[in-house]
């Protein structure tokens, strides 16, 4: 099979981070590259769609589905988005997964836990 | 102005770079057309999904073959 990418095939699936400076952001930046090298989704770039590259937002807009995962209750990723005028993604915060700021390091199991929720939000 | 269609040369890229092709002609206008194939260098748009169609650096279209109308509103 070859690499063909073309919209005569599935579009692509992102996950965004906020990957943020706190251990929450750590965290989901962690999960959405771990989850990007499992195949299930590609992680994408939060601060292109923040600087309006035009390539960034137009293959998002083309995305099959977007998830995007906040550290804290800040909701950066989500509110870039909605920024830059998206709509209908789904979202994950890491609050309310019980992992809270400045308590949460980028431990395996704090990342597997919201690997796990990216994953369930990519099978909604 | 310089317009790049990207795609591997699918159905739908060529359909791309034909509709392209036939606006700039139907707007008389002078543009250079080019075909990228590459991954890597349609990756560095930004491009994840083809066909798609950047004008002068700047992405218009990714996912979709674009009508006429769409690239004649571009080409303005």
């Amino acid at each position: 099979m070859s690499n063909c990418a073309c919209s005569c095939q599935a579009a692509p699936k992102f996950v965004f981070s906020c990957s943020g400076a706190a251990d929450v952001g750590e965290v989901a930046d962690q999960a959405a590259r771990a989850v990007s090298r499992e195949g299930a989704a590609k992680m994408f770039c939060l601060a292109g769609i923040g600087g309006k590259v035009s390539g960034i937002v137009k293959s998002t807009e083309a995305a099959e589905k977007v998830v995007a995962i906040d550290g804290c209750p800040l909701n950066c990723a989500r509110k870039t988005l909605e920024e830059a005028g998206f709509t209908g993604f789904e979202h994950i915060q890491l609050d309310a997964l019980g992992l809270k700021k400045g308590e949460s390091p980028a431990t395996p199991e704090n990342i597997q836990t919201v690997m796990r929720a990216v994953t369930e939000a990519f099978s909604k | 102005m310089k317009i790049l269609v990207m795609g591997p040369g699918c159905p739908k890229c060529e359909q791309t770079e034909k509709t392209v092709r036939d606006a700039v002609a139907e707007a008389g206008i002078a543009a250079d057309i080019e075909k990228v194939k590459d991954f890597q260098e349609i990756a560095k748009y930004g491009i994840f999904s083809t066909p798609a169609v950047v004008i002068d650096g700047e992405v218009k279209v990714v996912g979709r073959a674009p009508s006429k109308k769409d690239v004649l509103d571009w080409l303005k």
